[in-house]
């Protein structure tokens, strides 16, 4: 069955597209950026946990492996659509009003940075039902406050069916709290993004 | 928990950073907004203020200041943040150092010294150790307290060891230090050359000529119009051809500013002053 019609309405409504995943969730993101069309019509940006000093590697392959134009966030970037962006690590990045970037290195949140839920929680501040985000699997609750935000400020929010992720704990973190508008499998989720 | 965000509107930060100008003569006007807030918010959640109680003891506890100032800037540092921009300093910038009699390097926003510190340990083991000072600042009198003990705990140090080992240098990171139970108290000839003063990036001037400005990851809390003024803050302070190195995520970005610095390493955002 495919994705129902008020769901596919309201991500093509969306302009901001979040994704925030931490361990489990490489390759159905990299399966995501491997697929969306390079003019998807809206800014996404890339929330993903990882350890420090390694950074360019993910990054190099995800920028060789995208359709869509992809960039690391620098300090005060526009976000632009059709762009992807990825949350530098090591930093926390957040949306100002002016509709761009700032990152912070203060501490870690849930012992993470970038904090999924700094961004969300940014994201929903500044940009609020214009965003859909998606939380994958994880083995910590980082994203799921966040989402809730962005699930108050009315964005369209998806969380990962638990069952569906190699660590259950994100999405189900959030779906405790009643952050997702709807539980999705991964084949479900790309349906919706190919739509 | 953060779930913070939004417990005071914008309105109600504007109205902070007036009372904090007017009353203590600290202007954040030029900061980002999104941090501020998430700063705010936090001091308010430690505190268990409602924004009435923080507006309330802005005004009339100046104690309470210091503490507020501590909060709101970030002090979270490293030692050898970015490994790979040490490596950059190694191999491009010391060459140009070691080339003078005398060196003086300036780190800005230098928080609780562990910066200062890594540059005073790659200087040393570059053979400048006895030729070269390095002056930290902060707005901030309380971390610079911190900075100039020069001790860390022991669990902090040993948390930057993966850093120091992608640096290149020899041997490992507690080899600066002197260790006693928890505490690590960095070597005396790495401290005897290092000065720390406040100085206000927004409201003070030049002080002195560098061949070296170091001033990272204090950018990403100002906005480009502020930086900006920072950067002719920093053009004047450094000689000719000195250089200047900014964090790794802080370009420069203003074509004014393309032509009076010259970019040495992209990646890790080292520029050389050109021009007059």
């Amino acid at each position: 069955m495919g994705p129902d019609k008020k769901l596919l309405e309201r991500w093509h409504d969306a302009q901001i597209v979040l994704f925030g995943g931490s361990a489990g969730s490489f390759k159905i993101l990299f399966r995501i950026i491997k697929d969306l069309p390079e003019k998807l019509g809206k800014t996404v940006i890339l929330i993903i946990h990882r350890k420090k000093n390694f950074f360019s590697e993910i990054e190099k392959l995800f920028a060789e492996n995208s359709r869509m134009y992809m960039r690391e966030i620098e300090d005060k970037d526009i976000l632009k659509t059709n762009t992807m962006y990825i949350a530098p690590a090591n930093y926390h990045t957040l949306i100002e009003e002016g509709g761009y970037f700032s990152l912070d290195v203060s501490e870690p949140v849930w012992y993470s940075k970038p904090s999924i839920d700094v961004t969300f929680e940014s994201a929903a501040e500044v940009y609020g039902n214009k965003c859909a985000a998606i939380l994958l699997s994880g083995a910590n609750q980082d994203g799921a406050g966040g989402l809730l935000k962005l699930h108050e400020t009315g964005a369209l929010t998806i969380a990962q069916e638990p069952a569906d992720a190699e660590m259950p704990e994100m999405p189900r973190s959030a779906i405790n709290l009643g952050a997702a508008d709807y539980i999705l499998t991964q084949d479900e989720i790309f349906k919706l993004l190919l739509s | 928990m953060d779930t913070a965000q939004g417990i005071i509107s914008n309105a109600q930060v504007h109205e902070l950073i007036d009372i904090v100008r007017k009353v203590h003569g600290f202007d954040f006007s030029g900061y980002t907004k999104a941090s501020l807030k998430r700063r705010l918010t936090r001091i308010m959640l430690l505190n268990k203020f409602e924004f009435y109680d923080l507006k309330h003891v802005l005004i009339n506890n100046s104690d309470f200041f210091q503490n507020f100032l501590e909060e709101i800037t970030v002090n979270v540092t490293e030692m050898f943040r970015d490994p790979s921009f040490y490596r950059a300093v190694n191999t491009q910038v010391i060459p140009y150092l070691s080339t003078y009699q005398h060196t003086k390097i300036w780190s800005a926003g230098c928080s609780t010294g562990e910066e200062v510190y890594s540059m005073a340990i790659l200087l040393n083991e570059a053979g400048l150790g006895k030729k070269s000072f390095i002056y930290g600042t902060d707005i901030n009198t309380e971390v610079l307290k911190e900075a100039r003990k020069g001790i860390y705990s022991l669990r902090n140090i040993k948390s930057y060891a993966e850093n120091y080992q992608y640096t290149g240098l020899k041997g490992s990171i507690t080899d600066h230090f002197t260790i006693l139970y928890d505490a690590a108290s960095i070597h005396n000839e790495l401290k005897q050359n290092t000065l720390f003063s406040v100085h206000n990036l927004i409201s003070d001037t030049v002080f002195n000529e560098f061949q070296m400005i170091s001033c990272r990851n204090v950018f990403i809390y100002f906005e480009t119009f502020l930086q900006e003024r920072i950067l002719d803050l920093f053009y004047e302070s450094l000689c000719p051809l000195g250089y200047l190195c900014l964090g790794s995520k802080e370009t420069i970005r203003s074509d004014s500013f393309k032509s009076k610095f010259k970019v040495i390493n992209q990646k890790e955002n080292i520029y050389q002053k050109v021009g007059t």
